[in-house]
């Protein structure tokens, strides 16, 4: 290599050691360019998108109005249409499935950063746990076909003839229906969920917990009373998080909801929601149905997008409040 | 016990704690049952992911095959047949969107942590990001649909790759800043004092350095992709033909995906389709898996 350069000698003088010529400083300015023009474009596609899905379900908002909303009838021959019992469902199989998987990720991500395991198994265990998140959501619909709502019918057929008087169980589970749809769901979130809070969890400061401990906390008095409050900030917004990702999620749902225009509170009850209602009518739908499945997935944006910039708030929050506590 | 007792004896009149801590006592018990509830809430969340696998052996495995990765799907009630066709469509469009996603995101993520790390302009950006981590992955199909296939007036493999770009570009963004933010400072500092401009320092120097934590962004990114179901209805449909039917590579058609197969065929009546859809999923997971552990095997050569 160093024969090379004295070599080259003085016909091309110290190739390497120059100034930037005019044609780096142009591909410097051009490289510099092309990186904030992507940094914009970023920002941009965002508005785009929300641009893009308020333009195509512009005609059905003139022509429905907010009656989409509040109807629970959807008539394709009368075109009539309403997606109430679809927001029900969403919100309802989301906080469900919310509810069983924040108690699930909140006591993994406990579990899993607070020295119960070697620190070798506690990676493992880690790793196993975010594998969860990488199965298909479509492969969690045909593992919840045939896997789940086998599983769960003779529980929940038992629980709606002895307990039928309950609204909760007043169906009794034939098939699809929210609660098999929502225990997929959970643990769909759960990956999401544990490894946020696990975050917030171990960017706690060691020495509270030392402290804590010198008083003379047990274990889980240390855990409870110090390290969990000072990160809940952090693990509410992994529950915000989880609880947008639930109300996105399509495919799962769109095959174990049962595809039911119903708006029931039992758990058994086929329902459907937003997400899976664009994916079971888009592909045959006609035009004028089109136009409504694209409001109602204007609604199903805005109700995400509120969902997700308050986690996104709240998470920010935590990262500025414990940048004072020194390590 | 002898030595505790005189212990106890030269203290004695001074309130000392017990500090053995019996298991008994109601706050140890609490402890104890606390961890003992949390370590088997752990050991259950792992069950679904046993059950799962279990299943993609035992019902996929069976119909394993060469004739799966050869032939198209057939039709229903007709027996054989495989999904060749809806693997080329995956990785086409799997494709497609990496070539988009991959360059936008690195570039946008060299901004992020270089050009203008503390601005305005970055935090927005950043911001935007996060938001599309959480964007309902099925709103990127009704984009696409809008943006590309009302325009194009046709279901197209394009439309699809752009849908899941989208998909992809937050994790890459956030992951290859993050890489790039953890070259050490001396490393920047000495390109920067032997006379580098910013181009040179970022390709010859971050780039090269952040690779690995950038190339598990982009596995983790691919996987997810390769994964989406619900933006590919909006956009490729689905088709029981090859993308070169006719001889010629035509992209601009309804294009077949191994994730939206297994959504159709598994709520067939016909046992033959159902069976496909196991396949294909114990396929399309293994391609999953494989892209994880690659990305988990970079993100640990990127710790050293």
């Amino acid at each position: 290599m160093s024969s090379q350069l004295f070599e080259s000698g003085p016909a091309e003088p110290n190739r390497i050691i120059r100034p930037p010529q005019g044609f780096d400083r142009f591909v410097d300015r051009f490289f510099r360019g092309s990186t904030v023009a992507f940094a914009w474009l970023t920002i941009l596609l965002v508005v785009f998108i929300i641009y893009e899905i308020g333009k195509v379900a512009a005609p059905a908002i003139q022509e429905h109005g907010t009656s989409l909303i509040t109807s629970t009838t959807w008539d394709l021959n009368r075109g009539e249409f309403g997606i109430l019992p679809e927001i029900w469902g969403t919100l309802y199989s989301s906080i469900l499935g919310i509810l069983i998987g924040s108690v699930f990720g909140v006591a993994i991500a406990i579990f899993l950063s607070q020295d119960f395991l070697p620190p070798k198994l506690e990676l493992i265990a880690k790793n196993i746990i975010e594998l969860l998140a990488a199965i298909p959501s479509v492969v969690y619909g045909l593992w919840g076909i045939f896997v789940v709502i086998p599983m769960i019918r003779p529980a929940a057929n038992w629980l709606h003839e002895n307990f039928g008087a309950i609204p909760l169980f007043s169906t009794p589970l034939s098939g699809p229906g929210m609660l098999p749809a929502s225990l997929v769901l959970a643990i769909m979130i759960l990956p999401t969920v544990s490894a946020i809070s696990r975050d917030a969890l171990v960017s706690v400061p060691h020495k509270l917990k030392e402290a804590a401990v010198g008083l003379g906390a047990t274990r889980w008095e240390a855990i409870l009373g110090v390290i969990v409050p000072t990160a809940s900030t952090g693990i509410f917004g992994s529950i915000v998080l989880g609880f947008g990702r639930a109300l996105g999620e399509t495919m799962a749902l769109a095959m174990l909801v049962g595809n039911a225009n119903r708006l029931s509170v039992s758990l058994f009850s086929p329902g459907n929601t937003l997400a899976a209602l664009l994916a079971n009518h888009f592909p045959e739908a006609g035009a004028e149905e089109r136009q409504v499945l694209m409001y109602a997935a204007l609604v199903l944006l805005l109700i995400t997008l509120m969902v997700n910039c308050l986690g996104a708030a709240i998470l920010n929050k935590t990262a500025s409040r414990l940048s004072g506590v020194s390590k | 016990m002898t030595a505790e007792i005189s212990h106890r004896d030269l203290f004695e009149g001074v309130d000392l704690p017990d500090l053995e801590r019996s298991i008994y006592t109601p706050r140890a018990f609490f402890s104890a049952s606390m961890s003992f509830v949390t370590g088997s809430l752990t050991l259950i969340a792992m069950l679904p992911l046993v059950s799962v696998l279990a299943m993609l052996i035992y019902r996929g495995g069976k119909r394993l095959s060469w004739e799966l990765f050869t032939q198209s799907p057939p039709a229903p009630g007709v027996a054989g047949g495989g999904f060749g066709n809806a693997i080329l469509g995956t990785l086409v469009m799997v494709g497609i969107a990496a070539l988009i996603a991959i360059p936008f995101g690195v570039l946008a993520a060299v901004f992020l942590a270089e050009i203008s790390p503390n601005s305005r302009t970055s935090s927005a950006v950043r911001f935007c990001a996060k938001l599309l981590t959480g964007f309902p992955s099925i709103l990127a199909g009704v984009f696409a649909y809008g943006a590309v296939v009302l325009v194009t007036g046709t279901f197209s493999a394009p439309a699809g790759g752009i849908a899941l770009a989208i998909l992809m570009l937050p994790t890459i963004i956030l992951t290859s800043e993050e890489a790039i933010r953890m070259v050490p400072s001396r490393m920047r500092e000495a390109a920067i004092g032997i006379g580098c401009t910013t181009t040179q320092l970022t390709c010859r120097v971050l780039l090269p350095s952040a690779m690995p934590g950038i190339l598990t962004g982009v596995m983790l990114a691919v996987a997810r992709a390769a994964g989406e179901t619900a933006p590919l209805i909006f956009t490729a449909l689905f088709s029981r033909y090859w993308l070169f039917e006719d001889g010629s590579l035509d992209l601009m058609q309804r294009t077949a995906s191994l994730a939206v197969l297994i959504y159709n065929f598994s709520g067939s009546p016909a046992e033959n389709q159902v069976e496909l859809a196991w396949s294909a999923s114990l396929v399309l997971v293994m391609i999953v898996l494989v892209l994880n552990l690659i990305g988990q095997a970079f993100s640990r050569r990127s710790v050293k």
